[in-house]
């Protein structure tokens, strides 16, 4: 029994409250933070930074956005991407349209502009619930590509509407370099995930998850239901939208309206249904099986069947192991991977007994 | 009862009706400060109807309901949570994947003073907020003995103790006046006593105002210091328990045909 949770009693109401309890799960995050911050910056290669560390922490980030407003807050939403390309297009616009305007800053502009965004399209979920407000994000979604196509404006007169992203300049450091992009995107995801995990945890949290669960008992007990679902909408499409600024920004290094259509938003659907909804460490799991699961299959088959299958037809059979896996997944462990995690906890505690 | 104080709840011609069909019929009573006041009559009569009035679920079509010294055509959900007015409902209607804790704590949500940046950021009141939130919650936790489920998702709890988290939920908002439709049903003995146990103490330590819809008549009996029976959308009956069990109409109505 080398994991030990016994003697850890909380003494007091605001330990209790902690998001992270015992002193385990603290270790391992400052173990973690020293990791990514101090170590890998400097072992990592220009594979692991650009091909899978900073798509990760990015479509983890956008799952967090998303499953506060669908795991915790109750509202579905086939909208993701194009709450990302609004917080992309925002920040590239605002940046050249108010030159100095510092990096951080215009990522935090470009979330604001996307949670206006958001508020517009979630003002029909008063009325309309499930099913139908998938239908009218998905309209948001099919909208916002439109729009940001459609004029030239958005892309500065740019014909492929392929725009190249501004330098990475923070407080006159460049972060341009492999390792730079990747720190400056743990950067600014790291603290939104706290600050999601504080909000989660607190009164708003506690109003969406019983919007979430009984709208009418909510109601009842005095919850404004209109203000907090906008304010699902709001905050969600608000990280939404710093993801898709660094999408742009750190990890494409262009900003398009392409790259936010309509199966980025099933990708960050599946990141929180694979992750598990209402789960913040959730988001991690399942952006890291997202991300490294089409590498390993290209792996796998690349080295198993090459030459015995044409190239096309391989990107074919990964995306039906991909879609196989997922589903048998689901049906094993419908609640997610963060799940499967508290589970091996439990049995962990247990160790080497086994009930 | 002294008859110069102004009633807590008073309700007038209160009808109602679904689509042509009548759920209530020109009802009218009224519910004294710091009593128990118990709503009964065979199923289908229109209690979970006319509680849905008083707290605004539902909205008559024609009466006026009045509530500690303010009078309305209709109430809604949120005025009457502002107003002090709290509930449980017949079907249990927990938030089921929260925990105990959390259901209880969402019963506070109006007494939260901090805003959502507070709360994200940990600044502000919201530290000091949260604690005195979790330092109520827990009170009520204490109150009802279900310590031993705090973190405990209310979708795993017996239903016996749902009914008790659901009590607890609507404690926590220190209401003036207290709504319970059936908070005894599906119960078994102890239960029942348990329950009634903790029905005369929030009346008698917190001096909450309850309305109570209840089926057992034995429990009525002796829990309330008023009773008010209906009957087909009508009242039929209106006083103490003793006065009202005597009434012919009542004994035809209500006792010929219980079904509990
Ligand atoms: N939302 C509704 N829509 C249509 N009819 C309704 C609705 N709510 C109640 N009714 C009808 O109003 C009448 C009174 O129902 P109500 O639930 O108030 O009775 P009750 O006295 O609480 O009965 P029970 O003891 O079975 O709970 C019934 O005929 C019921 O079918
Ligand atoms: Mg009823």
């Amino acid at each position: 029994m080398f994991y030990q949770e016994s003697g850890q009693f909380s003494t007091r109401y605001r330990q209790d409250g902690r998001a992270l309890r015992l002193w385990q799960q603290r270790a391992a995050l400052w173990a973690l933070l020293a990791l990514a911050f101090g170590l890998l910056p400097f072992i990592g290669n220009d594979y692991w930074f650009s091909a899978i560390l900073i798509p990760f922490l990015v479509l983890s980030l956008a799952g967090l956005g998303l499953n506060l407003l669908t795991g915790y807050a109750g509202q579905l939403s086939l909208g993701s991407a194009a709450f990302m390309a609004v917080g992309a297009f925002a920040s590239y616009k605002l940046q050249f349209l108010l030159p100095g305007l510092p990096l951080l800053l215009s990522f935090v502009a470009g979330g604001v502009v996307a949670a206006a965004v958001g508020v517009v399209f979630g003002l029909p979920s008063l009325r309309i619930k499930g099913f139908y407000l998938l239908v009218s994000t998905l309209a948001a979604q099919f909208f916002v590509e439109w729009l940001l196509t459609k004029f030239a404006w958005f892309s500065n007169g740019n014909e492929s509407g392929v725009i190249t992203a501004p330098p990475l300049l923070v407080a006159g450091h460049d972060f341009g370099s492999p390792a730079g992009r990747y720190l400056l995107t743990l950067s600014v995801v790291l603290p939104l995930f706290v600050l999601a995990a504080n909000l989660v945890r607190s009164s708003l949290g506690r109003n969406w998850m019983a919007v979430r669960d009984m709208d009418t008992a909510a109601a009842v007990i005095g919850i404004p239901i209109l203000r907090t679902k906008l304010l699902a909408f709001a905050i969600s499409s608000f990280i939404l939208g710093v993801a898709g600024s660094l999408w742009a920004f750190t990890y494409l290094g262009t900003v398009e309206p392409h790259g936010f259509d309509l199966s980025r938003s099933f990708q960050v659907l599946f990141i929180i249904i694979l992750g598990g909804m209402g789960s913040i460490l959730g988001n991690f799991l399942g952006a890291a099986f997202i991300v490294l699961l089409p590498i390993v299959l290209s792996i796998l088959s690349g080295s198993l069947l090459s030459g015995v299958l044409p190239a096309g037809q391989l990107e074919n059979l990964q995306k039906i192991i991909f879609g196989v896996l997922i589903i048998l997944f689901l049906i094993k462990e419908p609640d997610g991977l963060a799940r499967l995690w508290q589970g091996w906890r439990a049995r962990a505690r247990l160790w080497p007994l086994r009930f | 009862m002294s008859e110069t104080v102004a009633p807590l709840l008073s309700l007038a011609h209160i009808s109602l009706s679904f689509k042509g069909v009548k759920a209530v019929t020109d009802i009218g009573f009224d519910v004294a400060e710091g009593e128990i006041c118990a709503l009964i009559g065979p199923n289908g009569a229109g209690k979970s109807s006319l509680l849905n009035v008083i707290n605004g679920v539902y909205q008559p079509q024609q009466g006026e309901i009045r509530f500690a010294g303010r009078s309305r055509r209709a109430m809604q959900p949120h005025e009457a949570a502002v107003a002090g007015i709290a509930r449980t409902f017949q079907n249990i209607a927990l938030f089921k994947g929260m925990s105990v804790l959390d259901n209880i704590l969402t019963g506070r949500n109006l007494a939260s003073r901090s805003s959502w940046l507070e709360q994200a950021f940990r600044l502000g009141r919201a530290v000091a907020d949260e604690e005195a939130q979790r330092a109520v919650a827990e009170e009520v936790i204490a109150f009802l003995r279900l310590q031993a489920w705090r973190h405990t998702p209310v979708g795993q709890l017996p239903y016996g103790l749902q009914k008790r988290v659901e009590l607890g939920r609507a404690l926590a908002a220190r209401p003036r006046l207290l709504l319970l439709d059936e908070p005894m049903a599906g119960m078994n003995r102890e239960e029942k006593r348990e329950m009634s146990q903790f029905i005369r103490e929030v009346n008698q330590v917190f001096g909450t105002t309850i309305v109570l819809i209840e089926h057992d008549i034995g429990v009525v009996m002796e829990l309330s210091d008023h009773v008010v029976v209906l009957d087909y959308g009508r009242k039929i009956g209106d006083g103490e328990p003793e006065a009202v069990r005597a009434l012919p109409e009542v004994i035809a109505a209500y006792l010929g045909q219980q079904r509990h």
